[in-house]
């Protein structure tokens, strides 16, 4: 979707996609940017990417939506470019651009013919620390996130389901708050709401540029300082502090009932630790955790027992994601099969659950995920973009360049021990919100 | 499996491809398969795509979602494998092994390390050659799709798509779901599952394309042992569809904040000598750019939409011109009167100079972008062979989009381009909408 939000709520779980450390070549510029490039010579082409470390997370109170709102004014004008201009600009030179918002960062990305490169590379600078905005322009804007937030929330049961989760899951951390922003917040975001943001966290020194294709290291630096060199660091970056969860003492359930439900599911998520800078081996062992729960939709330990043996559901997942700046949830997924409700479907999932912290996982399995993750270094080096999106995203959360290189080797150096520590760490339902989304009955009228 | 969280399917694919660097060799197996391959040795490991063409439009007439269940439970059991046994086996490989369906053909992608191309190709071998497709994998599997079309009752995107397949081609297949309808796959049975396999594939009706760490000789050896065991011949493919071009707009009620609309009229042939600037004056009208003319008019100028967009729909037996936008309940009938007008306005007066040049200047940059990896490159060069493109395809096509000129645009505009023939399927509660049906 053009100019977009990140959800990716029930995700399953990446094995990570790593890449080559001698194709990765990383630069700091002296106004604090960071610079990731990526060497992939097989076509001629290029993908700028530039990730702020600013997300929805990172709002004022009260201000919800406003990252992902100013993401979309972005591709308003400068002092030197009329609005539209940019994105006109890159379809002239037979390329496509684009943004996205998530909790943690705000990332802007252009494709196009390699030999354009230096052309995105001045247009994204220009734009980091000269935006214009007009009220005309926010008026119109804020009009599309609205419908933004009509077309992928408020009409889609199962967003507005993930809303509600999230908010039960996080009493005082902004996680709890949709990227897209609540709705009475958002009709009131103004053109400065905007510009005090942007002018407190779009800069150098708050940015990474990733550069990935067909380009030699030493040309992007040359580029990189003719453009984003002259750029003035701000001085109000601070590091992160967000406001941080209390220590969680009860279950937290809810039932959420819709009429357009036609499938009931659950979702239970459990609060989860992230991954750190040099401090990735737990998130590691929840990554090989959701694999081996409900990674695999035929032979994974949920899908084994719940769909297979015991009949009682049509689909089962688990899922974790440790990219992320502050503690995250590790998740589990059903469907019951018609005829079986959701208590009794949950409750057999906790027997499996019960039964594999006890017994461990299948040696057999636990084989084939490494051999898996293996094989996915490989599969990864097809895809330039792919290996720029992990470098941002981890370089916007707080990683390092060698945390990306050394997660590979991490997630293989992960025992059975590890796993069954992290499990029983995190599965428990204390820490947990248990959501049930089950279908309305439709009034008469409709 | 069938999979209620994969990724939303596009409601209409436009799939002109390619590179022109890109060097495509045409290979021959010993046995006499034909195939296109892109050899690159930098990463070791090989993209494979088979395409079987007819897909979900070989369903018997009553047998609606048969080649869908089939398709879905290839990949659970084969030959001494049951589905466990199947799974545990391309885990152990790290083979990537994916099966689908649609109204065209049934579709194989795969991707496999070299130093396990063999026991991979075996076991898509055992999936094609010796699927099990035993009871309780059929029933599990229908489980979901009938899980699936439950949810897609209460999808107004999903229901909007349905009532324009409908109404566009009647009885003919491309009419309706090709995943069936909850009492048409209901009474499937294993032996429905097994004619659908006879019927949908076959060697009369294969395309091959690799991508990937692999010379022409290994492939072609490779695909006489994928390939050569299944049978000679399938069921018959069936015949154009008849397109319904009555214009007007329906409404089907639905509740919530917004409405889904789908918009369509004819479209034309690719081997019509227009199609070049049929695709410009798409791509001026609706296409996915922010310069496009609907885009500027409905949600840039009015922010009466968050995309809007349209689309050449290219089928073996159809081709139609469509479009889609979503928009609250109070903005519908604006947006689509909107629309209305940009339609009889390009019919009227055509397209400019500029924009013109700019859709020419944008089409044959973003050209060669698509080439984007392995996986990528085997999946556009099955599709340029599904639509009967020659392997030298990607060096003349931007010469004939640039051959393209204003006269052609007007010209084609004014013979597309129907006000009078434009259908809007509306579902949802818009406010003020005038209905024709």
């Amino acid at each position: 979707m053009l100019r977009s939000l990140t959800a990716g709520c029930l995700a399953l779980a990446t094995l990570g996609t790593p890449a080559l450390a001698d194709a990765v070549t990383t630069y700091h510029l002296k106004n604090g940017l960071d610079i990731v490039v990526i060497e992939d010579h097989r076509a001629p082409v290029v993908t700028q990417m530039v990730w702020y470390r600013i997300g929805a997370a990172d709002e004022p109170p009260g201000h919800s939506g406003i990252a992902h709102f100013l993401e979309h004014l972005m591709f308003q004008g400068t002092a030197t470019m009329k609005a539209g201009e940019f994105s006109a600009t890159v379809e002239q030179n037979g390329g496509n651009d684009n943004a996205f918002t998530t909790s943690d960062y705000t990332a802007y990305f252009q494709r196009i013919a390699a030999d354009r490169l230096e052309l995105v590379m001045k247009m994204e600078a220009d734009r980091m620390r000269n935006l214009q905005l007009t009220e005309d322009d926010v008026t119109t804007e804020r009009q599309v996130i609205l419908e933004e937030r009509g077309q992928r929330t408020d009409s889609d049961p199962g967003a507005l389901f993930t809303e509600q989760r999230s908010a039960a899951q996080y009493l005082n951390h902004p996680y709890g708050i949709p990227v897209i922003g609540w709705r009475h917040e958002m009709e009131k975001l103004s053109r400065q709401d905007a510009l005090d943001f942007y002018k407190a966290n779009y800069a150098p020194n708050n940015a990474i540029l990733v550069v990935a294709g067909d380009v030699k290291p030493n040309d992007v630096l040359h580029l990189a300082e003719k453009t984003y060199g002259p750029l003035e660091p701000s001085k109000d970056i601070k590091p992160r502090s967000r406001p941080q969860e209390p220590p969680q003492l009860a279950e937290r359930r809810l039932t959420m009932a819709d009429e357009r439900v036609s499938e009931p599911y659950l979702v239970r998520t459990y609060l989860a630790p992230e991954r750190n800078a040099g401090d990735q081996k737990t998130a590691a062992a929840l990554t090989i955790l959701a694999e081996l729960l409900g990674g695999n939709p035929t032979s994974s330990v949920l899908a084994k027992s719940l769909q297979f043996q015991q009949k009682k559901v049509v689909w089962s997942a688990a899922f974790y994601d440790g990219a992320a700046v502050d503690p995250t949830t590790f998740g589990l997924y059903l469907t019951p099969v018609p005829g079986v409700d959701l208590a009794d479907a949950e409750k057999a999932m906790d027997e499996v659950l019960a039964k594999f912290l006890k017994d461990g996982p299948d040696p057999a399995d636990f084989d084939r995920i490494k051999t898996q993750i293996r094989a996915q270094e490989i599969y990864a080096k097809d895809s330039a973009e792919g290996q720029a999106n992990e470098y941002g995203q981890a370089l916007a959360i707080g990683l390092t360049v060698k945390d990306v290189q050394d997660w590979p080797k991490i997630l293989q150096e992960v025992t059975v021990d590890d796993v069954m520590k992290a499990a029983r760490d995190v599965l428990n339902r204390d820490h947990a919100v248990t959501g049930w989304l089950v279908p309305k009955a439709k009034e008469a009228a409709q | 499996m069938i999979s209620l969280l994969r990724a939303a399917v596009a409601l209409f694919v436009f799939a002109l491809p390619l590179n022109a660097e890109t060097a495509i060799q045409q290979v021959t197996s010993p046995g006499g398969i034909k195939a296109w391959l892109v050899e690159d040795h930098s990463i070791p490991f090989t993209a494979l795509e088979l395409r079987f063409k007819g897909g979900t439009s070989l369903d018997a007439p009553d047998k609606r979602g048969a080649v869908n269940l089939m398709t879905a439970t290839l990949e659970e059991g084969a030959g001494a494998m049951d589905a466990q046994g199947f799974a545990a086996a391309r885990d152990g490989l790290a083979a990537k092994i994916g099966f689908g369906s649609d109204a065209d053909g049934v579709s194989v992608s795969a991707q496999f390390l070299t130093e396990k191309r063999d026991a991979s190709v075996t076991l898509i071998r055992e999936a094609l050659v010796n699927p099990r497709f035993d009871q309780d994998a059929v029933d599990r599997v229908k489980g979901q799709v009938l899980a699936n079309l439950r949810a897609s009752a209460e999808d107004p995107g999903k229901i909007a798509g349905d009532l324009l397949s409908a109404r566009s081609f009647g009885t003919h297949p491309y009419g309706s779901n090709g995943d069936g309808t909850i009492d048409s796959v209901t009474a499937l049975t294993r032996d429905d599952v097994v004619a659908a396999w006879k019927a949908a594939i076959a060697r009369d009706r294969i395309y091959v394309s690799a991508a990937g760490d692999i010379t022409p000789e290994e492939l072609g050896k490779l695909l006489d042992r994928l390939l050569a065991d299944l049978p000679a011949t399938g069921a018959p493919q069936p015949g154009d569809a008849t397109f319904n071009d009555k214009g007007g707009v329906k409404l089907q009620p639905f509740p919530g904040p917004t409405s889904v609309v789908l918009f369509q009229q004819g479209g034309i042939k690719f081997t019509d000598p227009d199609y070049f600037a049929a695709v410009l004056l798409n791509e001026i009208l609706g296409g996915g750019r922010f310069s496009a003319r609907l885009m500027t008019e409905v949600r840039e100028k009015r922010g009466l939409t968050y995309g809007v967009g349209t689309s050449l729909a290219s089928y073996d037996h159809a081709q139609t011109l469509v479009g889609q936008f979503q928009a609250s309940n109070e903005k519908v009938a604006e947006a689509i009167k909107v629309i209305q007008d940009q339609w009889a306005e390009v019919a009227k007066n055509g397209v400019t100079e500029d924009e013109l040049d700019r859709a020419k200047t944008y089409m044959t940059g973003a050209y060669p972008l698509r080439f984007d990896g392995n996986s990528n490159i085997a999946s556009i060069l099955v599709g340029m062979q599904m639509m009967g493109l020659s392997p030298d395809y990607p060096r003349t096509r931007n010469d004939r989009v640039n051959a393209v000129t204003l006269d052609d645009v007007k010209r084609v505009a004014a013979r597309l381009i129907k006000p009078d023939n434009l259908f809007f399927v509306v579902v949802g509660s818009p406010t003020n909408l005038k209905t024709t049906e």
